[in-house]
């Protein structure tokens, strides 16, 4: 009946996991009382949860990711303690087994569950209002992919309380992946939930192409796109393209584990290194999926906080098309030591330094952007200049490991682990904490409280060379990576020094709690009434803070790349027509949770085996999709005078500003 | 919603010309090799040649890829960069498999 799962496969002799569930569990208790007491269910039901609106689902996949960072991170801290504790021989607190599921479970949240949702998030926020358009093309697909998202999410943490997560490392390589070697349900939920989740990312690329191809205001051109949109466009052709691999090479791992079928076993005819030749070729796009957003956003802040024009725009765009392109024939670097021919490896690490010189361009573009400007000094400023600086370190770590044989050294080794987290904490996060301070203002209609913010910055910076750095050395005297405990005299200070800066880390995420906190209480005096709290260049600023529903009363006209500056400049901007044409927009709809529900059981009834719940789960997605096909009420249409009601409430909030202002 | 079928559809002479050449193209390839008057190598090659032109009449023929408008413009450019990926994914695949197992297994 309940195929695999038994009452053991709850791990309540585990200290640490019980206490975290009832934290949890108390948390979850306290939230729904408070819903309940406030009334709010219907509210959260009605306008977050079945919304269609790109600004609200945006909203939520950030949630989504700062829950999750939350969940990586203390993942994070529980490791460089362990290690730090566990030296010269002592065993530390972490047993082996439950230390190796910390592992795999930070990387796979912080990739898929954290920065992916936070990516998205400002990509479903931003890129339709920087078009001038009303939403995306699939509204419906764009709250299914959310709660893919969410019902991937899930499966991992439900895997803390019932069973395990995988302890294989993020990458989940056979044969350690396999049945053989990994026979509990560890790599099932890992499948699972990437699977799910790898889904939704599909469509919102599948969706926001379509987007910015086909839905872009009159006058519009390609090479008229504000960057961030031109860099996500990229990012999700990258998604189109590689995506199916990632879902492909899961596939056949899940028929080796399920059917007994023999892809990537050692024996039969199987052959692992294929695995790992088709997780990386999705495996590498994707770390550019990440970064190339977050180019996006640090181009966006310096161009609006130099109040200048993005030096090289269409140079801008090119590098990152060359990137995207480059991005697709390097992946073989993260497998040199796999023993391919001198020349496989000579041509891969070949195309990987010349991928370095597309990002250098973007570098000389920046600081030519900034030249001569006036840099305003503001939260979003600070994260672009220590990604700056933080990024150009980890990008010349990179492409000394692209010499196959320094790569032979240091492979696996802690030097490596300290690039990548150099690139993409320095790189992908800082633009995503970037562009959350710079648009927070429009999402939430409040700015964020600068005090904090710096100081949240701050933490971070100091925190992650703190952390970081020693491990390039500890690479160096020959520490690998996924170690649980050590017992060599010269790596204690280091680990020791890696410790101390995580937790500066964390008085950074502190930081930034506080910050959502004291912004939130100062909500009335931090207003941003004029909606365009930056003076910014591009279309998103146009509207109010936050957005009207429906983006734009009338549909901008568009000649230049700089759109709003160019309307501000000849007196366009706040124009009040004389009259509005009614708007079409799309009805709100559960059916896109329904469905993330139903396959977040489907994905528990495979990881267990309970396959009378799989069919019951399948079925009833597809009932619910159909029933979806098969609707006709969905959509509306806004009336006239309520868009004048809105638009007068908003222009009259700018006249008053500009009077308080003169 | 209407301009979901405005996609060109070709002319009655456009697909006849298509059918025509897709013939021809058809036709001498598999003369070359019933006949077997000729060597392997030129024989393979030239059914090489033969399938990838075949391959570029039918996009242009009877899948209205194009250069004219912006469009053909954009779904030729989506099926080149597809056809890019895949050639370098798969292709370096094979390159990659094939020489570890040549270092690995001999």
């Amino acid at each position: 009946m309940l195929g695999k799962l038994t009452l053991d496969a709850i791990p309540y002799h585990e200290p640490i996991i019980v206490v975290t569930l009832a934290v949890v569990g108390v948390v979850g208790l306290l939230l729904a009382v408070a819903l309940t007491k406030y009334k709010k269910w219907g509210y959260l039901w009605r306008e977050w949860i079945t919304s269609v609106d790109h600004k609200r689902l945006g909203i939520m996949y950030i949630i989504l990711a700062l829950v999750m960072l939350l969940r990586g991170f203390a993942d994070a801290i529980m490791m460089r303690t362990q290690l730090a504790v566990a030296t010269g021989g002592a065993e530390g607190y972490l047993p082996p087994e439950h230390y190796d599921q910390i592992f795999t479970a930070h990387g796979v949240i912080m990739i898929i569950f954290m920065a992916m949702p936070f990516m998205i998030g400002l990509m479903n926020i931003v890129v339709p209002m920087q078009i001038g358009t009303r939403d995306v093309a699939f509204p419906f697909l764009n709250n299914l992919s959310f709660w893919l998202a969410v019902s991937g999410a899930l499966l991992v943490n439900i895997s803390l309380g019932v069973g395990e997560f995988a302890k294989t490392g993020w990458v989940a390589y056979p044969p350690l992946s396999g049945l053989n070697y990994s026979p509990g349900v560890g790599v099932d939920y890992y499948i699972w939930a990437l699977q799910i989740s790898g889904i939704g990312t599909t469509l919102t690329g599948v969706n926001f192409l379509a987007t910015v191809i086909k839905m872009r205001t009159p006058g519009m051109k390609l090479m008229h796109m504000p960057i961030f949109t031109w860099t996500c466009t990229w990012a999700n052709i990258l998604i189109v393209a590689s995506f199916p691999i990632l879902t492909g090479a899961l596939a056949m791992l899940t028929l080796d584990r399920y059917l007994d079928f023999h892809f990537f076993t050692n024996d039969l005819g199987g052959n692992s290194m294929m695995y790992i030749n088709l997780f990386w070729a999705w495996g590498h796009p994707e770390v550019y999926i990440l970064v190339l957003p977050a180019f996006g956003i640090f181009s966006e802040v310096i161009s609006t906080f130099t109040g200048k024009r993005l030096f090289g725009y269409k140079s801008m765009v090119l590098a990152s098309g060359a990137i995207s392109v480059l991005g697709f024939i390097v992946w073989l670097h993260h497998f040199f030591t796999m023993g391919s021919s001198a020349n496989v490896n000579a041509f891969f690490g070949v195309t990987t330094m010349i991928i370095a010189v597309p990002t250098g361009v973007k570098l000389f573009n920046w600081l030519f952007t900034m030249y001569r400007g006036r840099l305003r000094f503001t939260t979003p400023v600070l994260w672009t200049l220590g990604f700056m600086v933080t990024f150009t370190i980890g990008g010349m770590t990179g492409v000394l490991l692209s010499v196959p044989g320094a790569d032979y050294v240091l492979h696996n080794s802690l030097f490596l682990i300290a690039h990548f987290h150099n690139t993409i904490i320095g790189g992908a996060v800082f633009g995503y904490l970037a562009g959350f301070a710079y648009w927070f203002p429009k999402a939430m209609g409040y700015t964020l409280d600068e005090k904090w913010g710096k100081r949240a910055f701050w933490c971070w910076q100091i925190g992650f060379y703190c952390a970081f750095m020693p491990l390039y050395v500890l690479g160096f005297l020959g520490m690998t990576r996924r170690l649980n405990h050590s017992d060599n005299p010269d790596w204690n200070i280091w680990l020791y020094i890696a410790c101390v800066g995580a937790f500066i880390i964390a008085l950074g995420i502190a930081c930034q709690l506080i910050q959502l906190y004291v912004s939130y209480r100062n909500r009335e005096q931090n207003r941003d009434l004029t909606g365009d709290p930056w003076n910014g260049h591009t279309l998103e600023w146009a509207s109010a803070s936050p957005p009207q529903f429906y983006n734009f009363a009338v549909e901008p006209k568009v000649d230049d790349i700089d759109a709003f500056t160019e309307m501000k400049e000849r007196g366009h901007a706040y124009h009040r027509p004389d009259s509005y044409a009614p708007i079409h927009m799309p009805k709100n709809t559960g059916v896109g949770f329904v469905m993330g529900m139903l396959l977040t059981a489907a994905g528990f009834g495979a990881v267990w085996h309970i396959w009378w719940l799989v069919i019951a789960a399948l079925l009833g997605t597809l009932a619910a999709f159909l029933v979806r096909c098969y609707d006709n009420d969905v959509d509306y249409y806004v009336q006239p005078d309520e868009i004048e009601r809105i638009e007068d409430a908003h222009l009259t909030a700018v006249q008053l500003d500009n009077t308080l202002k003169a | 919603m209407s301009s979901q079928n405005d996609a060109a559809h070709g002319s009655v002479k456009s697909y006849a010309v298509g059918f025509l050449l897709s013939v021809v193209l058809t036709v001498v390839p598999f003369w070359l090799v019933m006949s077997g008057g000729f060597d392997k190598w030129t024989t393979v090659i030239t059914i090489l040649v033969f399938a990838v032109v075949q391959i570029a009449v039918h996009l242009k023929y009877f899948l209205h890829l194009t250069l004219t408008n912006e469009e053909g413009r954009l779904n030729t450019l989506t099926f080149l960069f597809s056809a890019l990926i895949i050639v370098l994914v798969v292709g370096l695949s094979i390159w990659i498999i094939y020489a570890s197992n040549a270092m690995m297994m001999h």
